[in-house]
């Protein structure tokens, strides 16, 4: 009889206790100092894979028939607003590509002068923080050689990729990297996917590829190229939308 | 002084044979390991079901999206089941990537320090005359029936409890570790063959939630087997290291039979 008892009563402290957990969860995941320290995992995680990494080591490429039959597009398909319509009417022929900030000399890239550039072609993975993952080939210029054209500043740690898309809370997206992403070789402005032009849904008419992290950091519609000593001041400080509206992690190589 | 598990001093096993004794059975680095580990595995294992709920579709192969055929697409889990309980992709992560720090790091350390104190040789090794298959057959009879093992026998794991351990330490939890840190492109830019040895990404992912499951499972059947054995006497065991050996009906008690001996 006392063993009955005792279990059941084991078994429902079990059940409390289970809610209990979960509400002090809650609790903990709405508290600034608790969700600090859970978010130290984020540079920790930075830290060391920064640590394990070379910094050229390279995402996995793959080849032409392991491409996944559709890409699927996420985020904005069509940016809305006039602006991007306009751009769209006239096949962006006055799309400037603008690098600018912490450079010595900023630069306003045409798309055919961007296209002249030497081009890479890469066969890579895109995974979304979702959990679902897409293979496709995509045709760019890579970063670095509009970095270089613009001279970067030893001072500016961070490179800022403005878009073209308005969000739901009223701001533009934005996204941003470190100095070692941005040098990359298989970080590029593409502007073409699987031997065609970039459609809108994917970013037209160039999006960022930065292979080695997850699908939000890869900007689409990107207009503005900015070097910046710090990401302080710039929309929510985070340095980039989903970092700024949702919390999402900035290093997203994980 | 009683000797920890599994040590053979004469002694313990006089009392331990007799019954009803309290026993040292598990170490500091064992007990702070479990209560760890145990803390983590529910947090990863709940955040980890609200990651599941952001895209509930599993597949196979290097890639996997919507236009792609899943083997399983599992339920969207509810509220009572995942940290945090309304929908958080960004907050689950942080859970999740806080956390996995600590099953790793913990796990490493736990397997060092079992290796030094000799926990694994001792403790967890399987001898072969536990696996000949009437000794297997005797124990799956065994928990069939809920005979729970009784005197020196309480003190060591049964054959069916170190295979179920073995499993789960060395095999389940680190495969979850190898699948979840491939599923980092940041990672796997460091080391490409965890990702071909699966088969890519998508097959690590569903690997990743099947061996969460089998997690799942090991722990429904670790509490029920708590709760059928004497909770109490476990519990306590595992927080403080003493358990009361439970008496052997079979032998006389050590009283009776000193008694006897005397005579």
């Amino acid at each position: 009889m006392t063993t009955i008892l005792t279990r059941r009563a084991l078994v429902g402290s079990l059940a409390a206790g289970g809610g209990a957990i979960l509400s002090g969860c809650d609790r903990l995941g709405q508290n600034e100092q608790s969700r600090a320290l859970l978010a130290s995992g984020e540079r920790g995680n930075y830290a060391f894979q920064r640590l394990l990494q070379d910094q050229t080591a390279l995402a996995e490429e793959f080849a032409p028939s392991q491409r996944s039959p559709v890409f699927r597009a996420n985020g904005t398909r069509m940016p809305c607003g006039t602006d991007y319509a306009r751009h769209l009417a006239v096949n962006f022929n006055d799309w400037r590509l603008v690098v600018d900030g912490a450079v010595a000399n900023p630069q306003a890239f045409s798309l055919d002068q961007i296209r002249a550039m030497p081009t890479r072609t890469q066969i890579t993975r895109h995974d979304c923080v979702e959990g679902w993952s897409a293979i496709a080939k995509w045709h760019g210029v890579p970063l670095k050689l509009l970095l270089d054209r613009a001279g970067v500043s030893p001072q500016a740690r961070y490179i800022v990729f403005h878009c073209a898309d308005p969000q739901s809370n009223g701001t533009m997206y934005y996204e941003s990297i470190d100095r070692i992403d941005a040098a990359h070789p298989q970080t590029m402005l593409a502007w073409g996917i699987n031997d065609q032009l970039l459609p809108v849904q994917n970013g037209a008419p160039l999006r960022l590829r930065v292979e080695r992290q997850l699908g939000y950091k890869h900007a689409k519609y990107v207009q503005r190229i900015e070097a910046v000593p710090s990401l302080a001041g710039i929309y929510g400080g985070k340095g980039g939308y989903w970092e700024d509206a949702a919390g999402y992690e900035w290093y997203a190589g994980l | 002084m009683i000797e920890p598990l599994s040590t053979s001093a004469t002694e313990t096993r006089e009392r331990a044979e007799r019954g009803g004794e309290l026993v040292y059975r598990h170490r500091l680095p064992t007990r702070l390991w479990h209560w760890t580990n145990a803390v983590a595995i529910i947090v990863l294992l709940m955040s980890g079901l609200m990651i599941s709920n952001a895209h509930p579709h599993l597949y196979w192969g290097e890639y996997g999206a919507n236009f792609d055929q899943p083997w399983w697409s599992p339920p969207r889990f509810p509220g009572w089941a995942t940290i945090p309980s309304t929908y958080n992709l960004a907050l689950a992560r942080h859970w999740h990537l806080f956390f996995a720090w600590i099953l790793a790091f913990g796990l490493l350390a736990h397997l060092v320090i079992s290796l030094v104190n000799r926990h694994i040789q001792r403790d967890l090794t399987l001898r072969r005359i536990e696996l000949a298959p009437s000794h297997l057959w005797q124990d799956v009879k065994d928990h069939a029936r809920l005979k729970f093992p009784t005197g020196q026998e309480a003190l060591r794991y049964n054959v069916l409890q170190k295979i179920a351990y073995i499993s789960i330490v060395f095999v389940v939890i680190p495969l979850l570790i190898l699948t979840g840190l491939s599923l980092s492109p940041g990672f796997n830019a460091v080391m490409h063959w965890p990702l071909d040895l699966v088969g890519g990404r998508s097959s690590a992912r569903s690997l990743h939630f099947i061996c969460a499951g089998i997690i799942a499972a090991f722990i429904v059947v670790h509490l029920t087997l708590v709760l059928l054995a004497g909770p109490i006497n476990e519990v306590r065991s595992m927080l403080t290291g003493w358990f009361r050996v439970p008496p052997d009906p079979d032998k006389p008690t050590a009283k009776l039979k000193r008694t006897l001996d005397t005579q």
